[in-house]
């Protein structure tokens, strides 16, 4: 058997648009989330992760492909039947039940005892540090305090799979950081496999097992949070996570691994690659802000000469834009480990850029 | 003068803003009310009206709990006439709201359900009766239901039955031309009702393991309450009350509080009888209204 908890295979699902076409927001969606993995869909609003998502809730039926969930094919399962539970974006609390009421029903609908359901709802709540709240009605929680409810009327079903969409998405942001840990943590006390849509890169950076990053319906890229960041398949991966800097030429020559490539009216970069690619082939290179260093010269690595075009200071970093020779132009973060005013390179001053040929990456697209 | 004297006090003011309202209140809405709740503790006059000088009495409101209370009455005499003509108009009530009810709430859903450039036009088609009048909506379904009517005339000529159905002239006619004039009335509370809802509170309980039915009885139903309520005493309230319909579909064959009223004004000539009535029929309808305003202060409680 399969110890995937969730298998996507070729899920396609289409809508109808207003002006009479076909949309569709999950386009040939392949995945496989490991059993209790903390897996995050990111992508920026209308991607298709919150569809992708209420698919496998059930709320979705896909126009094509399978959906399995611990093995078992979902096509004819209704939502009411499936094994996974859903915190909803905007919690969906019933207004007119009181959080016991609430975080009891899911248990209320399989049947189970009063007393045995209340003891359970008590466990729950003190899961999320709910206790004594049975009695209040959603209106009197917070925004936190009604999250929080809302995830333990989905965890004391025990789901095989938990499903969050977007649920810090309301909360002001030092809420959002606290609850981030809060639900790592939990996620790692219950067991259970968690699916997280976010449209918040670093949420997703700090959180997840696996991100699949998406786009207009598509899976560009699905990977741990340090191979997403350092090691981006593609340039709008490149971009969406986090500040990064675009270089574009021509590849000259390929040895081996070893890529050189030309910037036009500025230099010739080495990249390292574990790709083919063609002689005189229009790149890009990826690299981010904080791989480059400012008039450090690295053994072997690149070295690009500018001109300072602004100097941002913002306390932990100091942010450089260097405009090339041949008009593009990278942004430099530096730590500021020591503060040393004099030395800090003024605006139109001459400087150069240098990185690790393994610090970037060579992108077609 | 009288400019300053305003400027100066503030419930002057009020009284000023108030007085037009307050008085025409006054004048046409309690004054005549008034004189209704003077007549029916007097006794009758001969000829209709009132006896001069007036006789004070409770007789009225006697005759209706007891109607062999009066020196007319033969030894046939039914007590409990007035009281069940009552009855029957609550119940006649009852079975019109309740109808009302689950015909209007799964339109009502529908027309909430339906793609939004579609909902007004949908909702107009359940207002546009209103713009015709009320006695011609009524006759003409009369013709429909009558024995040479519409339905029976395809009935029979589809064999379906050999005579034509009795569908006129009795209770069946009565509530059918009730529903029909009031469902609007209920269908609108509800409608709004059910547009308010959140359709992702149906997900959320379909999420907890609640199948379409239990979801509807356990989450929508009791969100959508305020509106069948509303519904409810919006068709009850005047329904209880209806005169046009019971006189025309019922042909003098069904009894209602209304044409039982209207009997003691006209042909009985008994005024303080009929005033007595009218305002026991005020006061079931108090009852409802106030049921009404409870329920709403309990709903918008639990909402708090």
């Amino acid at each position: 058997m399969t110890d995937n908890a969730v298998e996507l295979r070729e899920v396609v699902k289409e809508f109808n648009t207003p002006e009479g076409g076909v949309l569709a927001a999950v386009d040939h969606v392949n995945l496989e989330i490991k059993d209790g993995e903390f897996f995050s869909l990111l992508g920026p609003s209308g991607c298709g992760k919150t569809t992708t998502l209420r698919l496998i809730a059930g709320f979705e039926i896909p126009t094509s492909g399978a959906i399995r969930i611990r093995g078992k094919e979902m096509g004819p399962v209704p939502a009411f039947k499936r094994p996974v539970n859903t915190v909803f974006q905007q919690y969906a609390l019933f207004p007119h039940m009181n959080v016991e009421q609430n975080v009891g029903f899911g248990l209320e609908m399989k049947g189970v005892a009063r007393p045995e359901r209340s003891k359970r709802v008590s466990e729950a709540l003190g899961l999320v540090r709910l206790m004594g709240m049975e009695m209040r009605k959603p209106k009197q929680l917070s925004g936190g305090q009604q999250q929080r409810v809302a995830l333990a009327r989905a965890l004391i079903n025990k789901p095989e799979v938990l499903l969050l969409d977007e649920p810090l998405g309301a909360l002001d942001l030092k809420l959002r950081k606290e609850m981030q840990l809060e639900l790592k943590t939990l996620q790692r006390e219950v067991g259970i496999t968690f699916i997280y849509v976010t449209h918040d890169q670093e949420e997703a950076l700090t959180m997840s097992d696996r991100i699949a990053v998406m786009n207009k319906g598509v899976t560009l890229q699905v990977g741990a949070p340090e191979a997403i960041y350092e090691r981006p398949a593609n340039r709008f991966v490149a971009d969406f996570i986090g500040e990064t800097n675009f270089i574009d030429g021509q590849v000259l020559d390929q040895t081996g691994n070893m890529v050189t490539m030309d910037v036009p009216g500025t230099a010739r970069l080495q990249i390292q690659t574990s790709r083919f690619f063609a002689r005189g082939q229009s790149v890009s290179v990826t690299v981010r802000p904080e791989k480059l260093r400012l008039n450090t010269d690295l053994p072997g690595g690149n070295r690009l000469v500018g001109r300072l075009e602004d100097v941002i200071y913002i306390g932990t970093d100091t942010h450089f834009g260097v405009r090339f020779s041949g008009g593009q132009k990278v942004r430099v973060r530096e730590q500021n480990v020591t503060y040393d005013k004099l030395k800090l390179p003024k605006t139109g001053d001459e400087v150069s850029v240098a990185f690790k040929v393994d610090d970037a990456r060579l992108l077609t697209e | 003068m009288i400019g300053s004297l305003l400027r100066r006090s503030k419930n002057l003011q009020l009284a000023g803003l108030i007085s037009p309202g307050a008085l025409w209140l006054l004048l046409f809405f309690n004054l005549p009310l008034l004189i209704v709740l003077f007549i029916s503790f007097v006794e009758r006059g001969r000829a209709g009206g009132i006896q001069v000088p007036p006789v004070y009495t409770l007789r009225n409101y006697l005759q209706f709990l007891n109607s062999c209370s009066t020196a007319y009455s033969g030894p046939d005499c039914d007590p409990f006439l007035y009281l069940g003509i009552f009855g029957g108009s609550v119940r006649i009530a009852a079975i019109v709201t309740l109808w009302c009810i689950l015909l209007g709430y799964p339109l009502a859903y529908f027309i909430a359900h339906s793609p939004a450039r579609w909902r007004d036009s949908l909702m107009l088609l359940v207002i546009i009766p209103f713009w015709t009048n009320f006695l011609v909506r009524t006759y003409a379904l009369k013709s429909v239901l009558g024995a040479d009517g519409m339905i029976n005339a395809a009935l029979m000529n589809l064999g379906v039955v050999a005579r034509p159905l009795e569908m006129l002239f009795n209770d069946f006619g009565v509530v059918v031309g009730l529903i029909y004039g009031y469902i609007p009335f209920a269908i609108l509370p509800m409608y709004a009702s059910i547009e308010k809802f959140d359709e992702s509170l149906m997900e959320a309980a379909a999420d907890l393991g609640a199948n379409p039915r239990r979801a509807f009885w356990r989450v929508m139903l009791p969100m959508t309450l305020p509106g069948v309520i509303a519904a409810f005493v919006l068709v009850f309230v005047p329904v209880v009350g209806a005169f046009i319909t019971p006189e025309i579909m019922g042909g003098g064959k069904v009894e209602m509080i209304a044409t039982l009223i209207n009997r003691q004004f006209s042909t009985a000539r008994n005024w303080p009888f009929g005033s007595a009535m009218s305002l026991v029929l005020m006061l079931l309808v108090l009852i409802a209204v106030v049921i009404y305003f409870r329920s709403g202060d309990e709903s918008s409680r639990r909402a708090m």
